[in-house]
């Protein structure tokens, strides 16, 4: 049955049971992403050291998928550098917007290999993605930021 | 067999009525009979409305109110036999019926041509719409009866007002006052979520007492009920084709005809003109007025044929059988703890959509579960956003109702909603 390669375990263990669930400081950027079809909300922060993800703290309000998948988002993410979670979310984005037509790879994407049955129902690929948009719009940020503040340290020089 | 002329629908009538429509047939997800229970956000089509629209292609297409030809006579009666029929199937004149391409248009074209009154001149000036003046809605709204006017306000400096909605998922008519600079009182004839029916003469009363003009969104009512907007006084109101048993792409502006005579158009070009020059032209009286460019014809046909299909079932009959569906519904959710009915849990002045959250799981999840066994709900918001913040919640689980569902399909969702909660590991 194809709703138990969906709604797998693992899935709704990380419903159940959040990992860094709640919204922390410090951060160095914040993002609010939003479901329209569906209205699924989440605000997600991100904390780097350096190049290192520090923390990932978020408030979320949705379905078991979307929630789950940003737990599982942090755990891929903390402590790595901002370019290997960038390609462990270009290998995520691509898994499930697949239809079921790529093969994940357990070594990159982990725990988030559960989530390649989502990649059948196309209408919930976007409650995957919802705590992945917000990562990458936050990381931007802090990348903006750190970039605009280069810049004025430069003309002040 | 005699024909019942009363009641809900029985059995046998429900069978012959679920063969006119082949996609009630079909399976889904792995061989599950196909359960559908989403009709509010659009109906099936019976084969006579199917059958309709070939005919017109292959037997009479052209562009209507145009061309000398046979094919346009004949496509232009087709055209216009529909709008008559539409027009007495709500108790209109056929010169009162405006074809959009949906409902939402309907409400886009009466919120454009208001704001278009104030440069528009002579008679139209009394629709103008002022800053200050104050354009009215309930917080139960689609989005298609609520973004339109937030939009006429910004573009006019008008203020948006609205009724509020209590615990219970009913109007709070005393939550708002009109006043005289009142222009617009804009409402549903049904909630499209919670299937509540708010009180139509009393707010008609009100908006004429201060001299405002009413809206009627009856998208919901009119595919269910029998519907009569002369009989309800309202001085607008839209439906829409596909949510009735006809095609998409057509819909239905009502205006009273008085209006109509003296509103200016939303859209304009071909067929809304009266005498076209370089400098300057003058529009046709109505309903061409509002019906720019070569119009949906096939679909129009489609939806003729749709109100013919349920004039001959008969309106009071299916109101009656899809309120016997509502009740059963109802009752059969109110044995679940830890499930919540938004809106009404009683079937007065209630129409059949029900809308229902569960304390631990999403609405998604539900209805990914209910999808697995061939149900199909709507969940999420369904283009009622305030109305769910209003209740503090971001989606719901719809069950809407139309002619051809049963009491059995019903027992399928109920028997569903306990397959979800057991598969979430929901303790009773």
């Amino acid at each position: 049955m194809k709703l138990e390669q969906m709604y797998q375990e693992i899935i709704l263990d990380h419903y159940r049971n959040p990992h860094r669930h709640g919204l922390r400081e410090p951060f160095d950027a914040e993002s609010f992403q939003i479901n329209p079809t569906c209205g699924d909300e989440v605000t997600l922060r991100v904390a780097l050291d350096g190049d290192r993800v520090a923390d990932v703290s978020y408030e979320a309000m949705g379905c078991s998928i979307s929630q789950a998948a940003t737990s599982v988002l942090t755990d891929l993410v903390v402590g790595r550098t901002v370019a290997e979670s960038t390609s462990t979310m270009d290998a995520f984005m691509e898994m499930v917007q697949s239809r079921g037509q790529v093969e994940p790879d357990e070594d990159v994407l982990q725990d988030a290999v559960a989530f390649a049955g989502v990649a059948r129902y196309p209408a919930r690929v976007k409650c995957a993605l919802l705590g992945w948009m917000a990562f990458k719009d936050a990381v931007g940020r802090v990348e903006a930021s750190a970039e605009d503040n280069g810049a004025k340290r430069a003309e002040a020089q | 067999m005699a024909e019942l002329t009363s009641g809900p629908l029985t059995a046998s009538e429900l069978e012959k009525i679920r063969a006119d429509f082949p996609i009630l047939s079909r399976t889904v997800r792995e061989d599950r009979p196909l359960v559908y229970l989403d009709s509010g956000a659009t109906s099936q089509r019976p084969r006579q409305v199917l059958d309709a629209e070939r005919a017109f292609l292959e037997q009479h297409n052209a562009a209507v109110h145009r061309g000398a030809h046979q094919l346009a006579e004949e496509a232009t009666d087709a055209y216009e036999s529909a709008r008559a029929r539409i027009a007495a199937f709500v108790g209109i004149q056929p010169s009162e019926v405006v074809f959009t391409k949906n409902a939402t248009e309907g409400i886009n074209l009466v919120a454009y041509a208001l704001s278009n009154s104030a440069v528009a001149g002579g008679a139209a000036q009394r629709f103008a719409v002022s800053p200050g003046d104050e354009i009215v809605v309930t917080e139960m709204e689609h989005h298609a009866n609520l973004v339109p006017w937030q939009e006429l306000c910004r573009r006019t400096g008008a203020t948006l007002r609205w009724y509020q909605v209590t615990d219970g998922g009913r109007l709070d008519l005393d939550s708002l006052e009109l006043s005289e600079r009142t222009k617009v009182v804009a409402f549903t004839h049904q909630s499209n979520v919670m299937g509540t029916a708010p009180p139509v003469a009393e707010l008609v009363r009100r908006a004429r007492q201060v001299g405002a003009l009413t809206v009627l969104d009856a998208c919901q009512s009119v595919p269910h009920s029998p519907v009569d907007f002369a009989a309800l006084d309202v001085d607008f109101a839209v439906f829409s084709g596909h949510k009735m048993l006809g095609p998409s792409g057509v819909g239905v502006l009502y205006g009273r005809r008085e209006l109509l005579e003296v509103l200016p158009p939303f859209l304009t070009g071909g067929s809304m003109i009266e005498l076209v020059k370089m400098e300057g032209s003058t529009y046709a009286p109505p309903p061409q007025r509002f019906e720019a460019g070569v119009p949906m014809t096939s679909q129009a046909v489609g939806l003729g044929a749709a109100v013919d299909y349920l004039s001959a079932v008969g309106m009071d009959r299916i109101a009656e059988h899809e309120r016997v569906l509502t009740e059963q519904t109802l009752a059969g959710l109110s044995e679940f703890s830890g499930l919540r009915v938004i809106g009404p849990t009683d079937t007065e002045q209630r129409g059949g959509a029900v809308s229902f959250i569960l304390d631990d799981v999403h609405a998604h999840d539900a209805g990914q579960v209910l999808d697995d066994l061939g149900i199909a709900v709507r969940v999420g918001h369904h283009c009622a956003w305030p109305l769910h913040r209003r209740f503090g919640i971001s989606a719901t689980v719809r069950a809407s109702f139309a002619v051809y569902n049963t009491p059995a399909e019903v027992e399928a969702l109920l028997a569903g909603v306990h397959e979800v909660r057991r598969f979430f590991r929901v303790s009773a």
